[in-house]
């Protein structure tokens, strides 16, 4: 009995059939599902209180903090505000807000600033340690005042990957947590340009590529349908990453 | 009893079938995952060499899912199956709790633990003698169960439960539990194997000791074999 090319002719089926269900549109479906499952069950576990990422104190912070995906941004507009030290820089906002505004670097500044040691989780599964500081985005929505229509924030980033601008996306439940911030600063100093210079967002409780870099505007919006490809990110889009990254 | 006892429960043998495409789907999108970066580290932090215990090989697309390398469609499936696998387990909980499952069959009584059960237990086994001891499972037998059921599934879960950040954000106390995301994680990756490990010796033990008898009673239900009359 040819047992062994049983078995290996029942293993290739198997998976030759999980990666076709893997592509079909119930599959999909149910993904979504899944991910909507254990985006509310990590809000509704946190028993009342606002679900807050761990900080951590300086002694915990990485030696260096490694960058990812985009290292620097490949424009002559780039290179020219590296030259001036990102000082002319400015993040637009935008979109279903009563009040459009273009912020300075020292506009951003003069916001009240928030401190935060947090850890870093790509999805490729490494973790770094870094101090953050800057406002935290509420205080510039507050300031922007979002229409009620407006159910996600998109972030707009200077950079390019394979050709295509870089983006992302949230909700306003993260988009007005206490430690979403627009940080200008890592470690005590400026932001450095492999870490996106000379803004990039965190949003503590997702996974690093929800942490757009390179930052030049915000804008509130109805529906992530029109945006990019309509999956809310870059690498939504480009490769089916999941939008809820606190898995 | 005018009722003949089912050797396996129906909460059991739902359980075993949907454990059983759980864990291997998890297993092999896991090592999909895992492909994506081959570094394990201890404590909160690592990215670099320098910083790892741990670089594990490539694993080829015939252990993977899916077969080819792709990040995203492995969470996809390990995202989808996580749920079912800790529903399910929780759901086994109760139900063995319930039905007396875990005290009746798994927990071993204070003599089944003297080292003389467990020796000529050992000696049973190395004569592929699996017909012995009392009750439905010899002490080896759930010694493995328990372990499977109450340390290791578990611990696949909570390690996972601590790597999504969302999560972790509503429960920290749990990352702290396992010494931080990193220790989590290369714990999630020792767990995963022993996991495997067990599925294979299981599957080799069940082919020794009967392989179509088992399994018709793993999905039937099967005949209580003890000597109460029925």
């Amino acid at each position: 009995m040819k047992r062994r090319n049983f078995l290996v002719a029942a293993g290739s089926a198997f998976l030759a059939g999980c990666s076709k269900i893997g592509d079909t549109a119930l599959f999909e479906k149910l993904v979504d599902g899944a991910e909507n499952w254990h985006r509310g069950l990590h809000r509704a576990l946190g028993g009342g209180r606002i679900p807050m990422a761990p900080e951590f104190s300086r002694n915990d912070v990485s030696p260096f903090f490694r960058g990812n995906g985009s290292q620097t941004v490949d424009t002559d507009e780039y290179r020219a505000a590296e030259a001036e030290g990102f000082a002319n820089w400015q993040l637009a906002v935008g979109g279903l807000v009563a009040n459009p505004m273009t912020l300075s670097m020292e506009d951003i500044r003069a916001l009240p600033q928030r401190t935060q040691i947090t850890r870093h989780d790509c999805v490729e599964g490494w973790s770094a340690i870094g101090e953050w500081i800057g406002p935290q985005l509420s205080a510039i929505l507050e300031a922007a005042q979002p229409s009620e229509d407006a159910r996600f924030i998109v972030f707009y980033c200077a950079d390019t990957l394979g050709g295509s601008e870089y983006y992302e996306s949230c909700d306003m439940d993260d988009a007005y947590h206490p430690q979403t911030i627009i940080a200008h600063q890592l470690n005590g100093e400026a932001l450095p340009i492999r870490n996106g210079a000379p803004l990039r967002l965190r949003l503590e409780r997702q996974l690093g590529y929800k942490h757009a870099k390179y930052l030049t505007g915000i804008e509130a919006v109805a529906s992530l349908d029109d945006i990019g490809a309509g999956y809310g990110g870059y690498w939504e889009d480009r490769a089916g990453y999941q939008w809820y990254a606190g898995i | 009893m005018s009722k003949v006892r089912k050797r396996h429960a129906l909460s059991t043998r739902i359980w075993h079938w949907v454990n059983a495409v759980s864990i291997i789907i998890l297993f092999m999108s896991g090592l999909n995952i895992s492909n994506a970066h081959r570094r394990l580290y201890w404590g909160d932090w690592g990215f670099a060499p320098e910083h790892a215990w741990l670089e594990v090989p490539r694993f080829p697309g015939w252990m993977t899912i899916p077969d080819y390398y792709s990040l995203s469609a492995a969470r996809d499936w390990h995202i989808l199956f996580s749920l079912i696998f800790a529903f399910g387990l929780l759901a086994f909980m109760i139900a063995a709790l319930i039905n007396g499952h875990l005290k009746r069959d798994i927990f071993a009584r204070a003599r089944e633990w003297r080292l003389s059960n467990i020796w000529t237990d050992v000696k049973q086994h190395a004569r592929f003698n699996f017909k012995h001891g009392e009750g439905k499972y010899n002490i080896l037998q759930k010694i493995a169960y328990a372990s499977v059921i109450l340390i290791l599934i578990p611990l696949m879960i909570f390690t996972g439960m601590v790597m999504s950040p969302g999560m972790e954000a509503a429960w920290p106390w749990m990352t702290e539990l396992f010494g931080g995301r990193q220790s989590a994680r290369s714990l999630h990756f020792i767990a995963a194997w022993l996991l495997a490990a067990f599925l294979v010796m299981h599957i080799l033990l069940v082919l020794a000791a009967g392989p179509v008898k088992h399994i018709r009673m793993m999905i039937t239900g099967g005949r209580e074999e003890t000597g109460e009359p029925a």
